[in-house]
């Protein structure tokens, strides 16, 4: 009787420490990618990455040289017009969702943009390929930046409506009291105490836009030489860096391992620094 | 609130957009383009079968890696570990979600390759990589919404660790971590260029998971703007349409799902 009772606690303290190995084991083999991914991009991408990286645009098989200028300029370009496209609506739909969205048109709402977030970004390049590129009969930064707008719509409003959550009611309600309109109480009192949380936000919708290249694949394209025109075919770092990627040249798989690097460094940097100051989470 | 309405007016335009755009396809081909696994945009034969069948079973491959990965580690994460590794181990793991997935498809390719080849293993081990992070993060969140008094009573009866998570834990996690679960298979059916540049990109239903396959959105990045006909723009749009469907109601379960569970916790 005393010997079974031993056992049979001996066999659960023995499950327990398998559960616990198992458990271990997983959270080790779930950093292994990201050392992996990291050792690569920077033991490959290191010895491309010079100088003429930075300041020259990219040359034909062969030459020597050659870099991703034009498409660090042209994914900025489009970035920015992604934000100049979704900043207006994301941040007072989220406004709206926070201050006014407590019934079943504020659930509906808050719905879609999560249900948005979930979208495969390639269908927003189709969307934007129809509405730009078909009526203008040629690729352009506006239509990439149209589409990565959508792709940073649904982050920004969620982010906004948190943080306005966030602003204390006794704040709004001095404001109010003081005889301020309800516009003003909100652009400049309760959007500017939210800012510097929305502003995390929007950095975390910047890094995942600068990212993406399914959305750009046929609205910006992708273009060899410098541009700065609005409505002209347009390269980007990541269109670039899928090209080089599936071709069969060493030297332009030595020049995507180079864009990874200057790619994932920037996109780290400007994860990392809004972890630090908020506890956001950035898998959306 | 117009700015607010004009979200979902967005999602509907998009919807319509396809709709309109793939009515062509919708009515020459009917039901039969699901079913056909012929494609030959020369000879004006489209079947979506292989694209269908590579996205799913590469996106369940990844599930099937990632699902008890992803929660093994949200456990040893929420439950486990009290050292302070655990904020490491965390920070690692989201930060694997913001690479861009240009990025996990070069090391893929190099990777990757050597071992599996350009084909469904690879696209589908790729996959379980990116969707690691999503089921992790939420999944933890969802554990730490189990109130703590559940954790301490089974403790004070006398159960060992893993059967007061077994026993107290997991169940009223359970929808809760099956939510993050599914969230990461949306994914995973909607991801493009990683495995547009692992997955070997050819359009047939093969039994072996080593030889090469494609999938919806594979066949989306490469050949949407290449459409040589008013017909085979028409079926392009029509698979967007198929790939938009089909993550949306796996994305909309999901969001049901993890939302209940998160809501109904912080209420008690």
């Amino acid at each position: 009787m005393e010997n079974g009772q031993q056992q049979s606690y001996s066999i659960r303290k023995f499950k327990e420490k398998a559960f616990l190995a198992l458990v271990f084991a997983a959270a080790l083999l779930a950093v292994v990618p990201l050392i992996s991914l990291l050792g690569f991009v920077v033991y490959k991408g290191i010895g491309a990455l010079n100088l003429d990286f930075f300041l020259h645009t990219p040359v034909p098989v062969g030459e020597k040289g050659g870099g991703m200028a034009n498409a660090i300029v042209g994914t900025l370009m489009i970035v920015g017009l992604g934000c100049l496209f979704s900043l207006p609506i994301g941040l007072l739909g989220g406004l709206w969702l926070a201050e006014w969205g407590k019934g079943k048109r504020g659930f509906l709402i808050r719905y879609t943009v999560d249900v948005m977030s979930g979208f495969p970004t390639i269908i927003f390049g189709m969307f934007a390929y129809v509405l730009f590129v078909l009526t203008m009969r040629r690729f352009s930064a506006l239509a990439g930046g149209f589409a990565l707008a959508l792709v940073m719509l649904p982050y920004i409003t969620k982010t906004t409506e948190e943080m306005v959550k966030m602003v204390p009611r006794t704040l709004k309600e001095s404001a109010l009291a003081l005889g301020i309109p309800e516009w003003k109480v909100m652009l400049f009192v309760v959007l500017r105490t939210a800012w510097s949380g929305i502003f995390t936000g929007i950095m975390l919708a910047v890094a995942r836009a600068a990212g993406e290249t399914a959305p750009l694949l046929f609205t910006a394209f992708n273009n060899q030489y410098w541009n700065l025109q609005l409505d002209q075919p347009t390269a980007s770092m990541t269109v670039q860096i899928y090209n080089y990627a599936i071709s069969p040249f060493e030297e332009w798989n030595r020049m995507a391992w180079a864009g990874s690097l200057a790619l994932v460094a920037i996109i780290l940097a400007i994860t990392l620094v809004v972890r630090k100051y908020s506890k956001r989470v950035v898998y959306g | 609130m117009v700015f607010a309405g004009s979200i979902p007016l967005l999602f509907f335009l998009v919807l319509l957009m396809l709709l309109f755009q793939s009515r062509l396809a919708l009515f020459t081909f009917g039901p039969w383009f699901f079913l056909s696994s012929a494609w030959n945009p020369v000879k004006s034969q489209y079947g979506a079968l292989p694209f269908i069948y590579g996205t799913v079973v590469s996106s369940l491959l990844a599930l099937l890696i990632a699902a008890p990965l992803g929660v093994g580690c949200a456990i040893y994460l929420s439950e486990v570990s009290t050292s302070r590794s655990k904020e490491w181990i965390a920070t690692m793991v989201d930060l694997l979600a913001a690479i861009p997935s240009v990025v996990f498809g070069l090391w893929g390719i190099f990777v990757l390759g050597p071992v599996f080849g350009l084909s469904m293993m690879s696209a589908g081990v790729l996959l379980a990589i990116m969707i690691l992070p999503t089921i992790t993060a939420i999944s933890r969140e969802v554990l730490q919404a189990v109130p703590g008094t559940l954790r301490e009573s089974a403790r004070a009866l006398g159960a060992t660790k893993w059967e007061t998570i077994r026993l107290s834990v997991l169940p009223p996690a359970a929808s809760g971590i099956i939510g993050s679960i599914v969230l990461g298979l949306g994914r995973a059916l909607g991801e493009t260029m990683a495995v547009t540049m692992v997955i070997g990109n050819r359009p047939q239903i093969s039994g072996s998971l080593l030889a090469p396959a494609y999938s919806l959105s594979a066949v989306l990045a490469n050949e949407f703007a290449e459409a040589s006909s008013d017909l085979n723009f028409s079926v392009m749009v029509e698979i967007g349409l198929i790939l938009l469907i089909i993550t949306v109601l796996v994305n909309g379960l999901a969001r049901l799902l993890v939302w209940k569970m998160v809501s109904n916790s912080r209420i008690q």
